[in-house]
């Protein structure tokens, strides 16, 4: 079996987000940015399944411009076998294109299974799985937080859903998407970061798609979220009791 | 223009996500109608035709739909409004809408609008990027927008009208390469974790699944919902649907007591739409004190035993 698991650069998580004082997005310059942490999942898993047997080969898929190929090469330290980077000049292609793009690229290469995280921590869309899913018309199993292969063609998903967790068994080839709580991503070792420098990434201009990558949503602003007026820190818990009776008015 | 609204249920009782996303949908015009597939679902529909601000309300009672599973949902929907000239189509984003939604907007050939919080016009809409650390206004250019609302963010509608529907028989395949296996409900007496008025909520702080218990007796005392950190979820303390934050549950309940809890942004981007926030925390320098109304430095395993007996 062949995995192609998607990989998005952002911001790392540990970042305290800047919005630009144009208002026309969020400060982007000389800071850390980092595998999406939904897609390290995504790519851990690939490589368990193929330590297990499983699959044969993982591509690893990123879509954005040539720094994208250091995300990839992450993915590859960690056990992801050839990179395609679709270079792009436009940072932020819509999750609707970045399915097609996925899509394209499926054609292609046929994988047996397309892995993406649940959610890329920068734009919050948490749509792109299941795009992709609908148009190669393969089932989709999302917010997956277990995922085990059967002896016939069929995976069973646990999915973390709102009032607890459903299993769902969908044929291969699909599409699945991963939950925090699917594996912990390992750190890449020293000699296979290294190992990661000899293997391939194709690198392919997005304008030979075809695909036109307008974005259909105009940013008209950017704006930081309304801050909470200060607070206070109370001395015990009697007073405490008393702030929220008399003051917030809520007990 | 016509808002449809895609209903949340259980084939029991229509959801309160699905409440707020009416709300949404009236907020943005008069013409509100409402589609609910499910199966055996008579009470759902009782309870939904009871909606304000409804001006039709479809049903389709199929087998199919007895689970929500995503595929046959999206192809029916897209079946249902091929030719007919719906100008929004809005679904809650809990895991339901957000599972079926992007997929409906993909057979649409439209880009969805994820999340939204506020209204500005039919076409503008804002909706929080990077865990809320920035809110986005964006103005949809697609004929057909394909939305999903954040529930805690619009009010739900009041449920004091009552209203026909009308049954759809939608001719689709039922999609044989997906089937349900199993839902492992967890089971709670408690109210809600996103539509309760207060939410107790415990972190890595609490050592432990045991511990929990320290909270259970003031979330009795509260009426109180209970929620956790990704850190003790992932611990394992309690179950996965309790994590608040970016990539859990989003809650904004009246008063939101976070007990060891550090504060990181993104279980902050779950709750600051909160009335108020209290915490409990021995380090004075978490972040959490910098978002709440009321902090308590202290070790939880005082404060909570003292609090309960104060209420
Ligand atoms: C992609 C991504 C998504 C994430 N999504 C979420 C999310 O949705 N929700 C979420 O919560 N997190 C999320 N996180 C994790 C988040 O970054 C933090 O790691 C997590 O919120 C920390 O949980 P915590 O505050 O319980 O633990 P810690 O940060 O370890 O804090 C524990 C706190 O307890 C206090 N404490 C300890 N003992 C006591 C005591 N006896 N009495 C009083 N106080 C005590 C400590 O002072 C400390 O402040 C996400 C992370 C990533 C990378
Ligand atoms: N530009 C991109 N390149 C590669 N993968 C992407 C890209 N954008 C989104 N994805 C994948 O889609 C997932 C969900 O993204 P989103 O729908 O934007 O929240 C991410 O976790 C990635 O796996």
């Amino acid at each position: 079996m062949k995995a192609l698991v998607c990989v998005k650069r952002v911001i790392d998580y540990n970042v305290k987000i800047r919005v630009k004082a144009d208002k026309t997005g969020v400060e982007t310059e000389n800071v850390k940015m980092s595998m999406n942490p939904f897609d390290e999942i995504a790519v851990e898993e690939a490589v368990r399944m193929k330590e297990k047997g499983l699959i044969d080969e993982i591509i690893v898929l990123s879509i954005g411009t040539d720094k994208s190929q250091e995300t990839i090469r992450s993915g590859l330290a960690m056990g992801g076998d050839r990179g395609i980077l679709v270079k792009t000049d436009n940072e932020q292609i819509e999750p609707l294109n970045v399915g097609k793009i996925i899509q394209t690229i499926c054609k292609k290469e046929s994988p047996d299974m397309v892995i993406l995280g649940k959610q890329a921590i920068d734009d919050d869309c948490n749509q792109t799985g299941q795009i992709v899913a609908t148009l190669l018309g393969y089932p989709q199993a999302t917010f997956a937080s277990e995922v085990k292969k059967n002896d016939d063609n069929t995976i069973d998903v646990t999915r973390e859903v709102d009032g607890g967790l459903e299993t769902i068994r969908i044929a291969i080839p699909c599409v699945i998407t991963t939950d925090l709580r699917l594996n912990e991503p390992r750190y890449a070792s020293l000699p296979n970061i290294m190992k990661a420098k000899q293997k391939k990434i194709e690198v392919v201009e997005i304008q030979t798609f075809g695909i036109d990558i307008k974005n259909r949503l105009d940013i008209l602003e950017v704006n930081e979220p309304p801050e909470r007026k200060p607070g206070i820190k109370v001395q015990d818990v009697e007073s405490l009791v008393n702030k929220l009776k008399n003051e917030a008015k809520i007990l | 223009m016509t808002i449809l609204v895609v209903i949340e249920h259980d084939n029991n009782t229509i959801k309160q996500s699905s409440l707020s996303t009416i709300s949404a949908a009236k907020k943005i015009e008069d013409n509100v109608e409402a589609i609910i597939l499910g199966k055996d679902m008579n009470s759902a529909v009782n309870d939904l035709k009871k909606c304000d601000h409804l001006k039709k309300i479809y049903t389709v009672d199929d087998k199919m739909f007895e689970n929500p599973i995503a595929e046959n949902l999206s192809s029916a929907i897209a079946k249902f409004i091929d030719g007919k000239d719906f100008s929004h189509i809005l679904s809650p984003s809990t895991t339901f809408g957000k599972n079926m939604s992007p997929k409906l907007s993909a057979l649409l050939d439209v880009q969805q609008i994820s999340d939204i919080t506020n209204i500005i016009s039919s076409d503008t809409f804002e909706r929080p990027i990077y865990a809320g650390n920035a809110i986005a206004k964006v103005r949809s250019n697609d004929k057909v927008k394909v939305i999903t609302v954040r529930p805690t963010c619009f009010e739900p509608c009041g449920k004091n009208s009552e209203i026909d529907s009308q049954e759809l028989v939608l001719d689709i395949d039922v999609n044989g390469n997906v089937s349900f296996v199993k839902y492992d409900q967890s089971k709670s007496d408690r109210p809600e974790l996103t539509s309760a008025k207060i939410v107790i909520s415990g972190g890595r702080g609490m050592q432990n699944g045991d511990n929990f218990r320290l909270l259970e007796g003031i979330a009795d005392k509260l009426g109180a919902a209970m929620g956790a950190s990704r850190a003790a979820v992932d611990a394992g303390f309690v179950p996965n649907d309790w994590q608040v934050g970016q990539t859990g549950k989003i809650v904004a309940p009246d008063l939101y007591i976070a007990v060891g809890i550090s504060g990181a942004i993104q279980h902050i981007a779950g709750i600051k739409d909160s009335k108020f926030i209290a915490c409990i925390n021995k380090d004075e320098e978490a972040p959490i004190f910098n978002f709440s109304d009321y902090g308590l430095v202290g070790d939880l395993f005082e404060v909570l035993p003292q609090l309960e007996e104060k209420l």
